[in-house]
């Protein structure tokens, strides 16, 4: 039978066996082995120093969020990973967070709706919830570890939102080069977080990268990515991460309501005579947006906003240690403090936060 | 440049009087460094030694811009990015870590992958790099690049730069519809203006990538810790391609597809002229796998696409009205012919806008179709006086600021400019080796005018084509057909359901009776696979009439294996598979043709006498 399936495997050796010519170019016959040869593939020996293991085992705690921006050279996405197995998302406090609309998607490419549940701007990191209906893989913050100078590390992030819908964040590199306090100040680095961090030798701090998970060599957590910071000194980039020992008490917090604003219907009973902006001497900018931020536009001069040193600009982050994320929530929030009780106001200006207290004139 | 070659000089006053007084305090050997390290240490110095061998760094235009590339073969046939060798044209000087200064030519160009192949000339013993697998990189791996960044290889010495895989089956999007990275791996090693074009090996030394672009964004064009390498496997696929001379396109299915909402990846257009249109795919189509890989995402759909090269058929899985299907699927050029040569050609290269781009083909989609940031090509031209990159643009130095070099005399002989090449000497370089491989076997330029070929099947009957120079006649079982070769062959596709059997066979005759040279317009495309078959095969173009017809040969053996006759585009070819070669006076007969029109088999032919000296009235 001489009947052959065209699907079925070609055998060559059904041919005759030739001579080939000597090709008058000595690469003729080299480009013949080559097209024969390159469909063989032979499997790498594994490289005992690969990371590949240690990275396959951290790539299900991150995961992506995207948010505001995408205007002006903003990014609108970041960098976060999950920190219990319930589907809470650690991240990095910024201008993505500011909508009602922040997308995780997580490490399998399930995209979740993730809940704002509070934030500290002093470090710069908030705290995310998405609903999973079964654990998720996740890193423990109590078993974090310290680095020392010199250690090596691997940083996970989504820079430049290389990685979309199910691809894997993206990993370098590098080693402890400082532990240091960050000289956060005007002129130099601007940024609120003026704490210890790891400065590393690796380019971590790109766009996006903030949130990101810093790792030892054994894939086990020891810092959250910082944001892009550049000394406007001598325009040198610092790439950082905040150690995990310094947010641990900031995300208990969060974790148990502590920072969370309150809604008008809260159970706690409210005061009958509460704080408002009128009585603080304060008018915010209008609500343009559903979620406008609670920004001052102006003080009325002798109101006790005045005498604590308030300024137009000045942006309202918390009031007695619970996050104010808009108008709306400040103004709630404040209908729950009595005015006989000081009022404590962390306050961004400028790159600057402050903490003030003001207390109404007895 | 000057900033920031300054901070380092600031630094290093600094330090130097530190790290001297650690060395006095420290005598040698007071660090007790493990053995296994150092054993690692040393065993990473020898990979690396011998690796950077095969690395050659490219001087474009007198010296005023160039960049990197790898040698691949001992004759000197040299992988690069095409951004780096447009500006250089078809001649450039390439240097070895050897210290030697080699002239090199152009090979072929594909614009599309950024990938161009140059040949080294002057030795057929270069060192060259061993190709890796790179579908087995993993992300945490350890890599290297090797090249020429700042063009800092004025003593022909390569920088090496060491780092991890970071990412793996990128994706990076074109600027227009050229420069497109899929696929692609992604690296914190460091890649510079001037790397581009040159090898990422992996730890063991092996090629995995092409170094070619990196996300750079607002802190200028140096390295951040995000460059990118075209995938190895896939300058695989386009290696027969990239070896024929021409202006090589990759592939589009000819559909469009995105993901819904649980995460399908669905159809939501589809040419009608495409042959994934014929092969059944429509509208709500879901698609399962392509080209071998699992498809999740619309992205890994684009990913895969990247990787094949035009024409190549390539399996599909999809699934329709709840049956799923498994056919292969030939895929269109991403450009027309004109529009690729136009674009290769000259033309500045858009660089992308410094802001976000939409994500690929994915409207209005979720957050995992968000914007990208820019992600750049490294400038192949790192720090020239006359045409230093300017921000948001590609510099091309075609334009103000290029000298033309003066090609040698003893270059020019491997230079063949020719319209829709690149290089049109290798195009007939592979032409000659295929066809004079296959004519080892026997030649077919002395038959007779007139073949006749008499089966008889065991049903009874009898099956009998006769290949004239005036007409084509078969009988068939149950069916008779004829062709007037004196008019159009396009209108004459008998028998019927054959798509073109006996036109088939009278090109098949045409090209072995006339060889390439006498046939019409022949040419080398490359290598291609054949459904069902192992391997690659190395496929000439034949246009004759209104025909176009691809010849499959065998690279080991040069045995014809199969040819596809297309009478008209968008169209089903004929597809006749030659089997059961056996020589008769001298030369290898086919006597087996299986015969296959669309999605279906036509005809198994088993020639029981062949008379390649038929008179011309055994027609009747």
């Amino acid at each position: 039978m001489n009947r052959t399936s065209p699907m079925r495997t070609f055998n060559a050796a059904r041919f005759p066996s030739t001579s080939r010519r000597p090709g008058s170019v000595c690469c003729i016959l080299a480009a013949a082995v080559l097209v024969g040869g390159w469909v063989t593939t032979t499997a790498p020996a594994a490289d005992p120093t690969s990371f590949a293991d240690v990275v396959a085992e951290v790539q299900p705690k991150m995961a992506k969020i995207y948010g505001a921006g995408g205007l002006r050279g903003l990014q609108a996405y970041q960098s976060g990973f999950l920190i219990s197995p319930d589907g809470h998302v650690l991240t990095s406090w910024s201008y993505v967070l500011d909508t009602d609309l922040i997308t995780v998607t997580l490490a399998d490419g399930r995209r979740l709706q993730g809940q704002l549940l509070g934030a500290d701007p002093r470090i710069e990191i908030a705290v995310l919830k998405v609903p999973v209906e079964e654990d998720v893989p996740y890193f423990s913050l109590d078993l974090a570890e310290d680095l020392e100078i010199g250690d090596r590390v691997l940083a996970f992030s989504n820079l430049f939102g290389v990685a979309m819908g199910d691809e894997p964040a993206s990993v370098q590199h590098g080693n402890v080069a400082m532990k240091t306090q960050l000289a956060a100040r005007r002129g130099a680095f601007e940024t609120p977080y003026d704490g210890p961090v790891y400065v590393l030798d690796a380019m971590t701090n790109n766009p996006g990268a903030a949130g990101g998970a810093l790792t030892n060599l054994r894939g086990e957590l020891t810092g959250i990515l910082g944001k892009e910071l550049r000394s406007t000194l001598n325009n040198t980039w610092l790439n950082y991460a905040v150690p995990i020992d310094q947010i641990t008490d900031s995300v208990e917090a969060i974790l148990a309501g502590r920072t969370l604003p309150r809604s008008v219907d809260d159970q706690t009973p409210k005061p009958a005579q509460p704080w408002t902006l009128g009585l603080l001497g304060v008018r915010l900018i209008p609500n343009v947006l559903p979620n406008t931020p609670p920004f001052v536009d102006a003080v009325v001069s002798g109101s006790p906003a005045a005498d604590v040193g308030m300024q137009p600009d000045d942006l309202i982050l918390f009031i007695n240690g619970r996050v104010a994320p808009s108008r709306q929530n400040l103004l709630d929030e404040l209908s729950f403090i009595d005015r006989i009780d000081p009022l404590h106001l962390t306050i961004q200006r400028g790159i600057q936060l402050l903490e003030i207290t003001v207390q109404q004139a007895p | 440049m000057k900033n920031g070659t300054g901070v380092i000089a600031a630094f290093g006053r600094a330090i130097v009087p530190v790290v001297l007084g650690l060395l006095t305090a420290m005598p040698a050997g007071a660090i007790d460094v493990p053995q296994p390290v150092l054993d690692a240490q040393q065993q990473r110095i020898e990979v690396i030694q011998q690796a950077m061998q095969s690395a050659v760094s490219i001087f474009a235009n007198e010296g005023q811009g160039g960049g990197s590339g790898v040698v691949i073969t001992p004759c000197g046939y040299a992988l690069s990015n095409f951004h780096v060798t447009k500006p250089a044209g078809d001649y450039m000087k390439c240097s070895m870590p050897d210290g030697r200064l080699y002239d090199a030519v152009i090979v072929s160009i594909d614009p599309t992958g950024d990938v161009a192949l140059i040949k080294l000339l002057g030795r057929d013993d270069f060192p060259y790099a061993t190709m890796g697998d790179s579908d087995q990189v993993r992300v945490g791996d350890w890599c290297f690049a090797v090249g020429n960044p700042f063009l800092l290889a004025t003593d022909f010495q390569p920088t090496v730069t060491f780092g991890i895989v970071s990412g793996v089956n990128r994706y990076q999007p074109p600027a227009g519809t050229l420069l497109e990275y899929a696929d692609c791996i992604q690296t914190d090693a460091s890649i510079n203006p001037g790397n581009s074009g040159g090898p990422l090996f992996d730890a063991q030394g092996k090629l995995i990538g092409i170094n070619g672009r990196g996300s750079f964004e607002k802190r200028g064009r140096v390295n951040v810790g995000v460059g990118y390498a075209i995938s190895i496997n896939q300058i695989k696929n386009f290696m027969g391609y990239l070896h024929s001379g021409r202006i090589v396109d990759h592939a589009t299915l000819g559909a469009i597809v995105s993901s819904d909402e649980d995460g399908r990846v669905i159809v939501t257009d589809v040419l009608e002229d495409s042959d994934a249109y014929r092969r059944g795919l429509r509208y709500g189509a879901e698609i399962l796998a392509f080209g071998g890989r699992p498809v999740t995402t619309a992205n890994g759909f684009k990913n895969t696409l990247g990787i094949f090269p035009r024409d190549w058929r390539v399996p599909l899985s999809f699934r329709l009205d709840g049956q799923r299907h498994d056919v292969y699927v030939r895929l269109m050029g991403v450009h027309g012919r004109e529009e690729l040569l136009t674009k290769a050609a000259g033309v500045p290269l858009p660089m992308p806008e410094p802001k976000p781009k939409p994500g690929p083909k994915q409207p209005g989609g979720p957050p995992g179709d968000q914007p990208r940031a820019p992600q750049e090509e490294i400038p192949d031209v790192p720090l020239p006086k006359k045409i230093r990159p300017q921000p948001g643009r590609i510099p091309i130095p075609g334009h103000p600021g290029q000298r033309e070099a003066v090609i040698p005399e003893h270059v020019q002989p491997w230079i063949k400019p020719r319209t829709g090449y690149a290089n049109y000497y290798f195009n007939e370089l592979h032409r000659d080796r295929v066809w004079n491989a296959f004519t080892a076997h026997g030649a077919f330029d002395e038959t007779g005018e007139t073949w006749a070929l008499r089966a008889a099947p065991a049903e009874g009957g009898e099956v009998r084509v006769v290949l004239g120079d005036q007409q084509v006649t078969g009988r068939f079982t149950g069916q008779m057909g004829q062709v007037d070769l004196t008019r159009d062959l396009g209108e004459q596709l008998d028998p019927p359901e054959s798509g073109g059997l006996l036109v088939a066979l009278h090109v098949w005759q045409r090209m072995l009776r006339l060889g390439p040279l006498q046939f019409g317009d022949v040419y080398y495309l490359g290598t291609a696979p054949l459904p069902g078959y192992d391997g690659l095969y190395d496929v000439l173009v034949a246009v004759h009439d209104v025909i176009e017809s691809h010849f499959f040969f065998e690279p080991d053996s040069g045995h014809l294996v199969a040819i596809e006759m297309f009478p008209d585009s968008g169209v089903d070819p004929c597809e006749v598979y030659f089997h059961d070669y056996r020589e008769i006076d001298g030369r290898q007969w086919p006597h087996a043709m299986h015969v296959r029109y669309g999605d279906r088999t036509v005809m198994e032919l088993n020639w029981d006498e062949i008379d390649p000296a038929a008179k011309p009235d055994d027609a009747s």
